[in-house]
């Protein structure tokens, strides 16, 4: 199977790369990335190409990884299945995503991650890692089996949703992971402080909703820094809301320790207003903070101290979502909402598009340890190509994903995913 | 010429390598005595030994009865259970009570680390000979272990032994790793990182973080016992997958080193570090450690008393 894509513009990061060229596929793999005046050393003709796709004004990146998303199967497969979560993916232009551990029953073991992985395979599109939990059932009082999860095809560990409250426990869990060089992603909330529903300050105050100060976060932030200064483990920073931790995890970077870090986009987009009508769609945990901290998470994109950009993709139905703010559940979708979001910090000038495609492909993967990710010969052929200039309104009734819980209906963004190419094969 | 001068057996830092080897030495002049018909010399007539055991011991316990009984010294057991300290006794009260009996030796295994030093200190005339310590030190068995491996190899000095399983917890590897590296031994470690003690490579060890790099390169590969209570402080997730990353199967093993002579201090957990067919095979000297355990402490037994100074003056 042969795959012309030309008339676009390649960008790589990897190679500083921001230039016509045309991609020539075979199988799985790029075999040629030329520009148009060396098209004479193309390693096969035009008319023996199976697809040609006509990328004209069109802008074709490395795929995007999202490293943090919950697909909800198995166990809750009316919000999501890994089969509706997998084309939301492609449709977001993700040609991986890492899946969180919180389904029922938690991927506590290697038949739970090796059936996710069968299932998403057999879909023929994104791919899926599954990041398993650290601790069985996430209950925080043991460890699981992370050399099999690692032989299961696990890429991460993590008890996502639940922080690990207990230090003993997740110094243990550094230490084990560090065996394997594996990675420990961390849910930073301390559960006693977060005692609340949506951020602490003047807008809970005034709506009369319980507040989830940041230091609930931050001061978990610091003890898995601490941690990982003890052990010399590779710690993750999941969903990063606040300016306090940005400032704890740019001093772990200066001190050279194996840390790294994600921010959602609704935590660069928005803040604690949108929860001003009691708006359930704006609920999620960590909470969206103030202008202050969207500031610094901005920043932190921009200065290289958050890595990623991951979408915390959280499907919820009704049954969740419409009920009294207390009530509902926290978490938005982000899959198909993310890479128009993230172009919002290349149209505000935050970021350079070359830097964004760094946090949402290049990174993540990194973060992952998936196959490194460029537009070169002899790589993977996973790209997802976008059009920068069409305007488009976000509507949820379009989107793949099966649930609907997003706070960003209606929102008019500039810049829309084309086509996702994952091993050669064109997905949308 | 006599080359011993310790009055008490507390750990391997405190031995010379020329005391380690005389005692070795010994050792092996004696171990004939339990192969004759009638396994007994009159060397320690009229001794006095109390075996002092805090903490449960079958092995060390039982070697050290049936050396001393070799020796023809009189033996007494206290066992926690069955002394004072179940009423209450301080360890130091119970010190000097069993001194105001003029004991010569007391053998000693506790569960603080460091215990045997204290009583060592509050004692005028009797050795004491550390049985194992908390996760201090477990000499005894280093020396055996010596024993064997000098019997096997035909030396120490240049030999490299690796150390599998849980370090942390572990006195007989702190013993071995301080012991062997002193007689010139390089010692390796491999286990979970939340199984190797902060600074162990500071005491002479080399840590390999890959089971195959330490167990190819071995002479000697010496397996500790997985406790499962361990699972509870979150040490290791399951004795299933311990055995899959760090346990040894006669396959594995062979795959990786053809050669090695294996080794376990007991009890063995057969299925978790090593499979039954490991423990049995024709390289196993694990029950060669036991039959030198007893001609170990029957030498320093016969050392602290004085060695061939009494010996001749009988």
């Amino acid at each position: 199977m042969r795959t012309l894509i030309e008339n676009g513009t390649v960008i790589d990061p990897q190679q500083s790369l921001n230039d016509a060229r045309n991609i020539y596929i075979e199988g799985n793999k790029i075999v040629a990335v030329l520009p148009p005046n060396e098209l004479s050393q193309a390693p096969f003709k035009r008319d023996e190409t199976d697809h040609v796709y006509n990328a004209q004004d069109q802008m074709i990146c490395p795929g995007l990884v999202d490293i943090h998303v919950h697909l909800r199967e198995p166990g809750h497969e009316y919000k999501e299945t890994i089969e509706s979560g997998c084309k939301a993916a492609k449709r977001g232009g993700f040609t991986d995503v890492c899946c969180m551990p919180n389904t029922k029953p938690v991927n506590d073991q290697p038949e739970i991650t090796t059936f996710i992985i069968e299932k998403s395979r057999s879909f023929k599109g994104t791919r899926v890692h599954p990041v398993a939990a650290i601790s069985p059932d996430s209950k925080g009082k043991g460890l699981t089996e992370m050399g099999l999860l690692l032989e299961a095809g696990a890429c991460a560990f993590t008890d996502d949703g639940h922080p690990v409250s207990n230090p003993q426990l997740m110094r243990r869990a550094m230490e084990y992971a560090l065996s394997f060089d594996a990675l420990i992603v961390s849910h930073c909330e301390d559960l006693r402080l977060a005692d609340g529903v949506m951020n602490e300050g003047v807008i809970s105050t005034r709506m009369g909703l319980a507040g989830i100060p940041n230091a609930a976060e931050s001061v978990m932030v610091m003890r898995d820094i601490a941690l990982c200064e003890l052990t010399g483990a590779r710690l993750h920073i999941a969903h990063v809301s606040t300016a306090q931790s940005v400032e704890a995890i740019k001093i772990a970077k200066d001190k050279g320790l194996p840390v790294t870090a994600e921010t959602a986009p609704h935590y660069f987009t928005l803040t604690d207003s949108a929860v001003l009508e009691y708006d359930t769609h704006a609920k999620m945990n960590p909470p969206l903070r103030t202008e202050t901290d969207r500031a610094a998470i901005r920043q932190a994109l921009a200065d290289g101290v958050i890595d990623a950009i991951a979408t915390d993709h959280a499907p919820h139905s009704d049954l969740e979502k419409m009920v009294p703010f207390d009530q509902a559940a926290n978490g938005i979708i982000g899959l198909e909402t993310s890479l128009p979001l993230g172009l919002r910090l290349v149209h505000d000038n935050v970021l350079t598009l070359s830097q964004l495609i760094e946090a949402m492909s290049i990174k993540p993967a990194t973060i992952m340890k998936l196959p490194e990710k460029s537009i070169a010969s002899g790589f993977p052929a996973d790209l997802t190509i976008i059009d920068m200039s069409v305007k488009h309104t976000l509507s949820a009734k379009q989107f793949q994903s099966k649930s609907r819980n997003t706070p960003f209906e209606g929102w008019t963004v500039q810049g829309k995913v084309m086509q996702t190419i994952v091993d050669g094969r064109l997905c949308l | 010429m006599n080359h011993f001068h310790q009055k008490h057996i507390l750990d391997m830092a405190s031995l010379s390598t020329q005391e380690i080897d005389y005692i070795i030495n010994t050792a092996m002049t004696l171990k004939d005595i339990s192969n004759r018909p009638i396994k007994k010399v009159p060397t320690l007539r009229g001794k006095s030994i109390v075996h002092f055991f805090h903490e449960p011991s079958t092995r060390t316990r039982t070697s050290f009865e049936i050396a001393a009984k070799r020796m023809s010294a009189d033996t007494f057991s206290i066992s926690a259970s069955t002394s004072s300290m179940t009423k209450g006794e301080t360890l130091l009260d119970t010190v000097n009570t069993l001194q105001a009996m003029n004991p010569d030796i007391i053998v000693m295994r506790h569960s603080a680390s460091g215990a045997p030093h204290f009583v060592s200190r509050h004692l005028l005339h009797a050795s004491v000979i550390n049985a194992g310590d908390g996760m201090h030190a477990h000499p005894t068995q280093c020396l055996l272990d010596m024993m064997t491996v000098r019997e096997a190899l035909g030396k120490i000095e240049g030999l490299k032994l690796s150390i599998i399983g849980d370090i942390f917890h572990s006195r007989v590897a702190r013993s071995n790793i301080i012991g062997f590296t002193k007689m010139g031994a390089k010692v390796t470690v491999a286990a979970p990182c939340t199984m190797i003690p902060n600074g162990i490579d500071k005491l002479g060890a080399d840590v390999s973080k890959s089971l195959e790099d330490a167990v190819s390169n071995a002479d000697i590969i010496m397996a500790l016992r997985i406790q499962k209570e361990r699972q509870s402080n979150f040490f290791f997730p399951t004795e299933r997958e311990y055995a899959n990353f760090y346990g040894l199967s006669y396959e594995r093993l062979k795959s990786m080193n053809k050669n090695a002579f294996i080794m376990h201090p007991g009890p063995i957990n057969r299925g978790v570090e090593l499979s039954s067919d490991v423990a049995d095979c024709s390289d196993s000297l694990i029950m060669k450690q036991v039959t030198n355990g007893v001609a170990i402490r029957m030498a320093l037994l016969y050392l602290l008393m004085g060695g061939t100074r009494n010996a001749h003056s009988n």
